[in-house]
């Protein structure tokens, strides 16, 4: 039986993800810094699917138990999937460094900590999956999402570093970029219904895209197209731009 | 986030900020402020119940708790909705106790409707197979209530339109079922008095329900269709159903994706619907074994038809009567086939006994109909409230929008004790929808 570790699965995207493979015969490793909030989760997967899952204790800013996290996973997941990330309100984090440093921390650092561990046994294994939920936010800088974009842009990044850096030993690295998805991430934000996702497609998505061994996969696929517009505005008008 | 919703019915439509927890831990900082809320689920009561400028979303509070396959007894959070419990507990043999005729309403507007199905005259209403809630106060304390713990706390919760806290944890009994199919018995009545005494000669089988013309005059007033179930036993079953006697139905789905013009249901319309429909069964009785799904839900067949009633909406009215009140439902038919608003849907059932402070289920007729929204249709279901009245029923708040504080608080004679059960459990009134303002349950 194939196990999938899910980082961050107390987020609305990571409980959808969790049911998706547990429906697929998965016994899932959730990890999240309140492992108790899902104990619910675990009756309801093991009810809905007869998976089995192991709640576990995991905080993405404590970069230095990374390693012992790792080392004490039995079984080790065939797939590993790094959800975790906070938006942060951005005016706020302008003037206040510490909430800066815990965005850029979550959504980079700690990714970065944690996936350096995991892709080192996957290389020395010579096989695994290591799926990073990114951003569309991280395709272009701008003013109202200062930190996160930046963040997310250096995951992205990171992600393609490491999917190059794994190929050789069988390793496959899967970016997935969401566009908007109604979560609570999103909740207080009016988000246009043609474009947004719910969790439920988002893990559908992804687990479809994983079987296929995808490398970049865009939520929903036009937001490649929408990302590549705005990409595609020169810088001298971009900045003029309120977005 | 402010935005504009709505139930069912479409009627009214409110702007409200709309939050969802997932962990109880959410929905306690939720409740740490002042506002005043009401909790929601799918919102597929009818009208303003589950409508407020604050509402609490229990959509993703979804997950089962324990099903216990041998004898039955399954325990979910309170946002799940019935088509997912149906998923699980059928392959296993197990049935609702108690179904509505929609599978997308929450278990946890099961309870606080206290939902009713076709079996009512047999099982009584969903509240009868709890075992056991857990509701969430508006202070954030959670307490236990049953039969036997807190009951004037369940009591009222039950039917309670979530008045009382947040239903957050649910317990109840399920149906042994052997197959996942129905048999069922198709019976044309020419009138509305052939129809009642069908009810009553095949009262025994445990569901039934009779469509009915409401626009047909003279000797063919009230003429309609009884439709009788039982669960199918495994020999009952046809060579290919008996492949997979316990097959969930119903998955294939049509959608209305925009509303109709309101303008296309009218009298002339309706009357050839009823026509079509009541000359589509031939024969006087027709037997067949069916899915559940077509059974109870064949209206969840098309997703979102209640767009067809057009962007202004539609009222269900749906009443009860005594037993002894015939009177009352011939003049109700009678004043709604005078003013030609005939309903596509026009419900007939026949409810068993009950006690109980706030459900709307009692002994005697109960008729539901839907009606677009027009000029002159609530001063038109204004006079049939009186007729209710007078004949001793009354109406059923979850597809309510409309009806006047006085017409509840006649129909339920202990109304003054739920208020005071919620005026205890819920004080200031902190839980509160348009529907409990209007009707004067959480004002002084």
């Amino acid at each position: 039986m194939a196990t999938v570790l899910i980082l961050g699965a107390t987020s609305d995207i990571g409980v959808a993800i969790a049911k998706r493979f547990a429906s697929e015969k998965f016994d899932l490793l959730l990890a999240a810094r309140k492992p108790e909030l899902l104990k619910p989760l675990e009756s309801d997967i093991y009810i809905r699917y007869g998976a089995s899952c192991s709640l576990l204790a995991f905080d993405a800013l404590d970069f230095k138990s990374h390693t012992g996290f790792f080392n004490t996973l039995q079984p080790k997941p065939d797939v590993s999937i790094c959800v975790f990330g906070i938006l942060g309100e951005e005016d706020e984090a302008f003037d206040d460094w510490d909430l800066t440093k815990r965005m850029i921390d979550t959504n980079y650092t700690g990714a970065v900590s944690i996936l350096n561990v995991i892709a080192k046994y996957y290389i020395a294994q010579k096989r695994g999956t290591i799926i990073g939920i990114s951003s569309v936010a991280g395709d272009r800088g701008r003013a109202s999402k200062l930190i996160y974009a930046s963040a997310k842009a250096a995951f992205t990044t990171y992600l393609a570093g490491l999917r190059n850096k794994c190929f050789e030993y069988q390793v496959h690295v899967m970016t997935v970029q969401p566009g908007f998805v109604y979560t609570k991430m999103t909740e207080n934000q009016e988000l246009p219904k043609a474009i947004t996702s719910t969790p439920g497609q988002v893990a559908n998505i992804i687990y479809n895209a994983y079987l296929k061994k995808k490398n970049i996969i865009y939520i929903k696929w036009f937001w490649r197209y929408i990302m590549l517009i705005i990409q595609c505005i020169p810088e001298f008008q971009f900045k003029k731009m309120k977005l | 986030m402010k935005k504009q919703i709505a139930n069912w019915g479409n009627y009214p439509v409110i702007e409200s900020n709309e939050k969802y927890f997932a962990f109880e831990e959410e929905l306690q900082k939720l409740l740490s402020g002042n506002e005043s809320f009401i909790p929601r689920g799918n919102g597929r009561c009818y009208g303003d119940a589950s409508l407020a400028k604050n509402t609490i979303s229990t959509l993703k509070f979804d997950k089962i708790l324990s099903f216990n396959k041998s004898d039955g007894i399954f325990e979910c959070q309170s946002g799940i909705t019935l088509d997912q419990i149906l998923e699980v507990i059928i392959p296993a043999g197990w049935f609702l106790p108690v179904t509505p005729g929609t599978q997308f309403i929450t278990a946890g507007g099961a309870v606080a409707s206290d939902v009713h199905g076709k079996n009512h005259h047999i099982d009584g209403s969903f509240s009868k197979h709890l075992l056991e809630l857990d509701l969430i106060l508006n202070t954030g304390g959670t307490i236990t209530c049953s039969y036997e713990i807190n009951p004037d706390l369940f009591e009222a919760t039950c039917g309670g339109m979530g008045l009382t806290g947040l239903i957050s944890r649910i317990k109840f009994r399920l149906k042994k079922i052997e197959t996942s199919f129905i048999c069922q018995k198709q019976i044309k009545a020419v009138n509305l008095e052939e129809l009642i005494g069908l009810f009553s000669e095949y009262r025994h089988y445990t569901y039934s329900v009779a469509w009915i013309d409401c626009l047909k005059k003279g000797p063919h007033f009230g003429r309609g269709i009884l439709m009788l179930g039982e669960h199918a036993v495994f020999s009952d079953l046809n060579e290919k159903q008996k492949k997979e006697p316990l097959q969930l139905s119903g998955k294939r789905q049509i959608n209305l994706p925009f509303s109709l013009p309101s303008w296309l249901l009218n009298a002339f319309t309706v009357k050839a619907f009823n026509f079509l429909f009541y000359a589509k069964n031939y024969k006087k009785e027709i037997n067949s074994v069916i899915g559940y799904a077509p059974f109870f839900y064949p209206l969840d067949a098309i997703l979102h038809w209640n767009r067809g009633y057009g962007k202004k909406g539609f009222v269900q009215y749906q009443f009860v009567l005594p037993l002894e009140a015939k009177k009352g439902l011939i003049e109700i038919l009678q004043r709604i086939s005078d003013k030609g608003l005939g309903s596509f849907l026009a419900v007939l059932k026949v409810f068993g006994k009950q006690e109980s402070i706030i459900s709307f289920p009692k002994e005697g007729y109960t008729l539901a109909l839907d009606f677009p929204v027009k000029d002159g249709l609530l001063e038109f279901l204004d006079e049939l409230d009186q007729v209710v009245l007078r004949y001793g029923g009354r109406i059923y708040m979850s597809k309510d929008a409309r009806m006047k504080p006085e017409i509840l608080w006649h129909g339920y004679p202990d109304l003054k004790k739920f208020k005071d059960i919620i005026r205890k459990y819920n004080p200031g009134g902190k839980i509160r929808s348009v529907q409990s303002d209007r009707l004067l349950l959480t004002t002084n």
